[in-house]
């Protein structure tokens, strides 16, 4: 399934962010912060339109030669990542969303934890679970 | 432009191509109305309803009009579709039967008959009508109807609309106008059924065709033609959009059966695509078909890069028809990530750079095509929808020219050279399209691929173009990540300083928005650059920041902390580094926790220094500078040291990770400061409201630039920092920082007093200094000079007067050095002395020496250092000031007058308080320190004068205020003046329990011999001591007081006499009250002084006033209730007054009150005194309030206007009581019967 998810910050920095294989760990950084210019993008053009605003999956942010990028952001403008290898052409994009709905669930119930500092790194073993569950079994 | 290509074997139309229609008959006829009829066909649009519930479309029909031949027709099986005729039209403008009857309809039916042998029922026969035909053949004319009717009924099997008639078709006429309107529209119609029914058909055919794709045997590119047939049909009739869905559905058709070949499930004619990449020339769509890759489907000989191509030519030519050229670009992007995809999916072997070129030519070629059907305003304003093209080319080609060695120092080897001759082999020739354009992508990549130089320049400018277009669209990540791809080319190129720009302004925003492994790896970069353009101050400053970074192993991490170490071992210049990036402050501690210190004192600070280093690294030094404020407050005396607690023992300062993300906003904004506010009313002080107040608002609400997190400790380059030279230092040499924290302890200068700051810090190692420029929470410490301080306070609470009492003495020593020899000089007084005794010792030392001289207590202290404390005791007495005695003035050793302590009442304790002056001469001061102590007087005493006609008794009360119980022994009274007087003790015991609290009333009667003297003058004496105390312990205490007109002048005797008859009173009858005045002694001899002023002869009388008052109501006073009386001064002397007064009630009544005063005629002489006796008897506490009332009113008025009197010098007559016992009473308390009166017929009950 996926091969990196992330969590950004409203302020543009990771929050978590996690990928598979975990040598490749750099150019997913990469990757994912350059993501962040679609994301901008998109959020700027759902601005305009107000009846869009509802709806927070940004879609595909942008395909390369080996990865597709999606993109999603909650209302607090937190924003969520997530990669996938372009080999891997079963999933739609409803599977898409409901990754995404997912792993908003999941982040929400992070931010519910009392013992969480808004604005931190996720540590949350819930939080990898799900994500893990995500993510493509190879290692 | 398009269809250049005519000389290709099976022309196909597209757009040229119109539908085939054919036209058999009169040839000539058909051509004279040929171009009419072109012409007006496509003028109106119709209506085309389509099958399978697709949404009908408005059309504008046209066709391509040939002669109709046999062959035109489809052979069974032939399924082209382009080469269809569509119609058939039968011309022939006949009108002569015979004609008809012999020549056209033979004609006609051999062409029904080889229509209906081809099964194409789609005809028409057009009759066409002229007026020059009719005039013809005038014999055999018929009329036209007649010759319509006959084809109609041979031929038109009741479709007689497949018979039209076409009326004066070269005339101008309304007529001929209709007819060519009703001929059009006919062919319309039956134009648009034959499509509906042949592409009807068609599209079963293909459909039932595509659902055997499972069957073995089945091709796509079979299939391909097919459905492309259709296409090119849709295309033909201009409806692109249609056209299109089929090359869309071909499109996903087969890449659905790449991603199932993926997943195991081979398709046999699948094996063609599978071959290996021959050639790469890139996409081609400056042809609306590409013939030559059309014909290598057919022949199932095509490429897998080859079908992609063609399909995305083909859907490239239809959007550019629909004027979507966006989709375009979106399209190609998706389509060359696909391929790459795909062939990987496929494993088609493909030599290593192949691929790279075919995208690289693929993008350019797209983006040369959407050039050319757009204007530059377009283009630069659809960025992009571009950008990702010239993006993708970029990469490509720079992942091309690694390949072939062209982005090396030494250029391409012998290897890379056959490598790239292997990869132009591939492009094949250059298509003749492109031939002549000089910019074409063929020509551009062999240029790049042919040298270093050509391929630099062609990067350079692709990399350019991409940046500037993300630039413009604002997506400036993206360009930066072309340009650290950049950097890497200018780093291999051994270009470091150019690289380093480029990483830099990469690094900055990866910096700014908290991604760590980035910034690692982009650090890791800058710093091989800073490295080989030499800039070690640079380099050494980024190295210190990966040697902290946790993102890199350890062993790269110690690699670069030995890069500093290798420096800083080095001799040369100095070098200043950040401290930030080597270790951060965070904790110091001061020794002691108050921060303040007196001059000369230890203090310690205590630095936690967190080192990230990965290894221990030792420092020559560590020094923090300091900032020095003298401090002119802050030198006398302890108080103002006090006050500066407010120094914090610990300052934590704020914990940034150096180098991983900034943490939560919260923590890096400054703390909240909150205050409490109580508004409170101005008129009664109440409380308005209250709550908290943030005094750092300014500093809290500030906007927050969510580009720029505040802290950004691990900054691109971080400024150059100095240490202040020349300052104070806090220094600590060889200090070996371990990786984590680190304690570094200083020990402060303390010698000045004043305020410390420290300002940096600096840490030492070799040439290499690393500087913290500022330490912020500012941290101070204070070192205060103080004077020696001499304290007294007592042992125990509160000091009992008469009693020995422990003081402690407390010395702070200051700043003054107690040397051997030294000696505190007391100044002995008479009221506190110091008793001798054993018990003034050092606390916990030895005892001190304590020499005492007639004037002077002299305690030698020993010799003790600076800033510690002394503390002793000493026993001292306080002597209980025992009355009326008037204090004499003295003077003290040093001259200062001693003040008499005088008691004087405390309003915390119901005990007299004494304060008790010491003067002590210090030998640090020329100046006596003056200490005192409250003593407390334990007992309040009091006495009175008590009479029984001429005795006399005194009476003493001590009142024990204190909390401690007394035993009281051997009260006495005595007496000073009058030897023959004699005080008889009526007391029974000589000791007395006086508990805490309690009163004991001592009674002496007075006994004289010839005269009582009118002024005593008495000493009560007592000893007294705590209870259970030894008798050693009682210590005495004296009471003196003085009593005057002692001897009792007067008896007032008085009787109640019911009225006349009665033998009681009665109330609410009269009676008489007698009072009778008698004179007891010869006047005194100071009684006599003072009543000879008013008369100097005749017989010595004075003047009294009585006075009858009832306070009680208890009487009426009938008449005059006062009254003078003249009084002869001899003894026995009586005189009677007779009084009426009248009792109100009934029962036992007590006496009026009957008052005898002095009255003192007016006499100038004696004003003065008597004013002042007068205001003293005002003052005095009467026994009989009521009494004196109205004498106090008197005196009171008197006294108010005596200020004119006096002016005016006329003295008011006034009255003067007599003292207690100058006059005795014999019917006080005494009672009278009285009795109701007989009368009473109401009976009042008073209760209460």
């Amino acid at each position: 399934m996926a091969v990196c998810i992330a969590v950004i910050a409203k302020e543009n920095y990771p929050l978590y962010i996690r990928n598979v294989p975990t040598q490749n760990e750099l150019k997913f950084h990469y990757t994912v912060h350059t993501s962040l210019d679609v994301v901008e993008e998109k959020i700027s053009a759902v601005g305009k339109s107000l009846a869009d605003q509802r709806e927070l999956y940004l879609g595909l942010l942008y395909p390369t030669e080996d990865y597709k990028v999606y993109g999603y952001v909650t209302n607090s403008k937190v924003k969520f990542v997530i990669v996938v290898d372009s080999s891997n052409t079963s999933l739609r994009d409803n599977e898409i969303r409901s990754m995404f709905r997912k792993l908003h669930n999941s982040f929400t119930d992070v931010m519910c934890n009392p013992f969480h500092n808004p604005g931190d790194q996720i540590q949350s073993k819930a939080f990898d679970g799900i994500v893990s569950g995500m993510m493509m079994q190879t290692g | 432009t398009h269809m250049e290509s005519q000389e290709e074997k099976p022309i196909i139309y597209t757009m040229e191509n119109k539908p085939i229609v054919t036209c058999a008959g009169d040839q000539s006829l058909f051509t004279s109305l040929y171009t009419s009829l072109a012409q007006q066909l496509p003028r109106e649009p119709m209506e085309w309803r389509r099958t399978y519930g697709r949404a009908p479309k408005m059309i504008h029909l046209e066709a391509n009009f040939v002669q109709y031949k046999e062959e035109l027709l489809p052979k069974e099986g032939n399924k082209a579709l382009l080469t269809f005729p569509f119609l058939h039209i039968y011309w022939t403008d006949c009108c002569d039967t015979e004609a008809y009857k012999t020549t056209v309809k033979e004609d006609m039916m051999r062409w029904q008959n080889s229509l209906r042998a081809h099964s194409s029922a789609d005809w028409v026969i057009i009759v066409v009508e002229t007026t020059d035909t009719k005039k013809k053949n005038k014999t055999n004319i018929l009329p036209r109807s007649s010759i319509v009717d006959k084809i109609r009924s041979d031929f038109c099997n009741k479709q007689n609309d497949r018979c039209v008639v076409l009326s004066e078709p070269l005339k101008d006429s309304s007529r001929s106008q209709e007819s060519w309107n009703s001929l059009l529209l006919k062919l319309r119609t039956l134009l648009l059924m034959s499509f509906t029914k042949n592409l009807g058909r068609f599209e079963d055919d293909m459909r039932t065709l595509r659902e055997k794709r499972t069957q073995p045997g089945w091709s796509f590119c079979e299939y391909f033609m097919v459905q492309e047939e259709l296409a090119f049909v849709f295309e033909m009739l201009q409806q692109f959009e249609d056209a299109l869905v089929q090359y869309d559905e071909l499109d996903a058709l087969f890449t659905q059966y790449v991603l199932n070949f993926g997943a195991g499930d081979t398709a046999n004619w699948l094996g063609s695509f599978c071959a290996p990449v021959r050639s790469w020339s890139g996409l081609l769509l400056r042809r609306p078909i590409d013939m030559e890759k059309r014909d290598g489907i057919q022949r199932g000989e095509a490429s897998l890069l080859d079908l992609r191509s063609y399909l995305f030519s083909r859907q490239c030519t239809l959007l550019i028809f629909l004027q979507r050229p966006w989709e375009v670009t979106q399209r190609a992007l998706e389509l060359l990530h696909n391929c790459v995809q795909e062939l990987r999916l496929l494993e088609v072997p493909v030599l290593e750079g192949a691929l790279d070129c075919w995208v690289f030519l693929s993008c350019l070629e797209v983006l040369h095509r959407i050039e050319g059907c757009c204007d530059q305003a377009q283009l630069a304003s659809n960025c992009s929808h571009t950008v990702g093209l010239w993006a993708y080319a970029t990469d490509k080609l720079k992942s091309l020219g690694e390949l072939c060695g062209l982005v090396s120092k030494q250029g391409p080897t012998s290897e890379d050279l056959n490598r790239t001759v292997d990869l132009l082999a591939g492009l094949g020739d250059e298509k003749p399209e492109t031939v002549h354009s000089l910019q074409s992508p063929y020509k551009k990549l062999k240029e790049a691929l042919s040298s270093v130089e050509a391929f630099e320049r062609h990067y350079l400018e692709l990399s350019h173009a991409a940046m500037e277009m993300y630039r413009a669209i604002g997506r400036l990540r993206s360009a930066r990540l072309v340009g650290k791809s950049l950097a890497e080319f200018y780093m291999r190129k051994g270009d470091p300083e150019r690289a380093e720009t480029l990483l830099q302004e990469a690094l900055k925003s990866y910096v700014s928005e908290g991604w760590s492994l980035p910034v690692t790896h982009t650090r890791k970069q800058i710093a091989e650059c800073q490295k080989l353009l030499g800039r070690t101050e640079d380099y050494l400053q980024t190295s210190a920041l990966l040697a902290g970074d946790s993102n890199l192993t350890t062993e790269e991490r110690k690699h670069f902390c030995q890069e500093i170490l290798t420096f800083a071992a080095k001799s040369g210049g100095k070098l200043t580094l950040s401290m930030g990036v080597f270790a951060q402050l965070t904790r110091l501690q001061f020794h002691p926790a108050t921060a303040s210190v007196h001059s000369g004192a230890i203090l310690k600070v205590e630095l936690t220094l967190r080192c990230f280093m990965p290894v221990s690294v030792r420092m020559q030094q560590v020094a923090a500078s300091i900032h020095f404020d003298v401090d002119h407050g802050g030198t006398h005396g302890r108080s103002k040291a006090n006050q500066r607690q407010k120094n914090p023992a610990t300052v934590e300062f704020n914990q940034v990770d150096s180098a991983g993300p900034p943490s939560s906003s919260s923590s890096a904004g400054p703390l909240l400061e909150l205050d409490e506010i109580h508004d409170r009313s101005p008129t009664d002080n109440s409380l308005n409201s209250t709550g908290v107040v943030c005094k750092n608002t300014h500093l809290l609400l500030r906007r927050h630039n969510s580009n720029s997190p505040p802290n950004t400790p691990n900054c691109v380059s971080p400024p150059t920092v100095a240490m202040k030279e020349g300052t104070q230092m806090l220094k600590v040499q060889d200090v070996t920082l371990e990786p984590g924290n680190n304690s570094v302890t200083f020990t402060a200068p303390s010698g000045q007093p004043g305020t410390y700051t420290l300002r940096q810090l600096c840490a030492t190692v070799g040439q290499v200094q690393f500087v913290l420029p500022h330490i912020y929470p500012s941290v101070q410490y204070e070192v205060y000079s103080q004077e020696p301080q001499l304290t007294v306070e007592p042992l125990s609470e509160p000091l009992l007067a008469g009693l020995p009492q422990m003081v402690k003495f407390t010395l702070l020593t200051g700043h003054y050095t107690v040397k051997k020899g030294d000696a505190l000089q007391l100044s002995n007084t008479d009221t506190m002395p110091i008793l001798p005794s054993t018990s003034c010792a050092l606390v916990g030392e030895s005892v001190l020496s304590i020499q005492s001289s007639e004037k002077v207590t002299s305690i030698s202290l020993p010799a003790t250092p600076p800033y510690h404390t002394l503390e002793f005791q000493l026993e001292v007495l306080c002597i209980i000031p025992s009355g009326s005695e008037r204090p004499t003035n003295e003077r003290l050793t040093n001259g200062e007058v001693r003040h008499r302590p005088r008691s004087y009442s405390h309003p915390d304790t119901p005990m007299a308080a004494i304060d008790q002056r010491m003067s002590i001469d210090c030998p640090w001061s020329i100046y006596s320190t003056l200490l005192a102590l409250t003593f407390y007087i334990p007992f309040k005493t009091k006495h009175s004068l008590l009479s029984a006609g001429n005795r006399k008794y005194i009476q003493v009360c001590v009142h024990n205020v204190s909390d401690v119980n007394f035993t009281l022994a051997d009260m006495k009274l005595t007496e000073k003046q009058h030897v023959s007087l004699e005080l008889q003790s009526l007391n029974t015991k000589t000791q007395q329990l006086l508990s805490s609290k309690h009163i004991v009333f001592c009674l002496w009667e007075v006994r004289w011999k010839d005269d009582l003297p009118s002024c005593l003058q008495c000493v009560f004496s007592a000893n007294f001591s705590p209870l259970n105390q030894d008798v050693s312990s009682y210590k005495p205490f004296h009471y003196h007081f003085q009593l005057e007109r002692v001897t009792t002048l007067y008896s007032v005797k008085a009787e109640i006499l019911p009225p006349a008859g009665e033998q009681h009173c009665r109330s609410g009858l009269l009676c008489g009250l007698e009072v009778c005045i008698t004179r007891l002694t010869e006047p005194a001899e100071g009684e006599l002084a003072e009543e000879s002023k008013t008369d100097t002869d005749g017989p010595k009388t004075t003047k009294l006033m009585y006075e009858v008052a009832d306070s009680s109501s208890n009487w009426a006073v009938c008449g005059k209730s006062s009254g003078m009386v003249l009084m002869p001064m001899t003894a026995n002397a009586t005189h009677k007054v007779q009084i009426e007064v009248m009792p109100l009630f009934a029962g036992h009544l007590p006496f009026p009150k009957i008052k005898v005063l002095k009255y003192l005629p007016h006499n100038a002489f004696t004003y003065f005194c008597v004013e002042n006796d007068s205001l003293s008897l005002l003052d005095k506490p009467l026994d009989d309030q009521a009494d004196t009332a109205s004498i106090r009113s008197r005196g009171s008025i008197h006294s108010v206007g005596s200020v004119d009197q006096q002016q005016k010098g006329v003295a008011m007559p006034r009255l003067e009581p007599f003292s207690p016992g100058q006059v005795f009473n014999h019917t006080h308390a005494r009672q009278v019967l009285v009795l109701p009166s007989t009368d009473d017929h109401i009976m009042e009950v008073n209760a209460t």
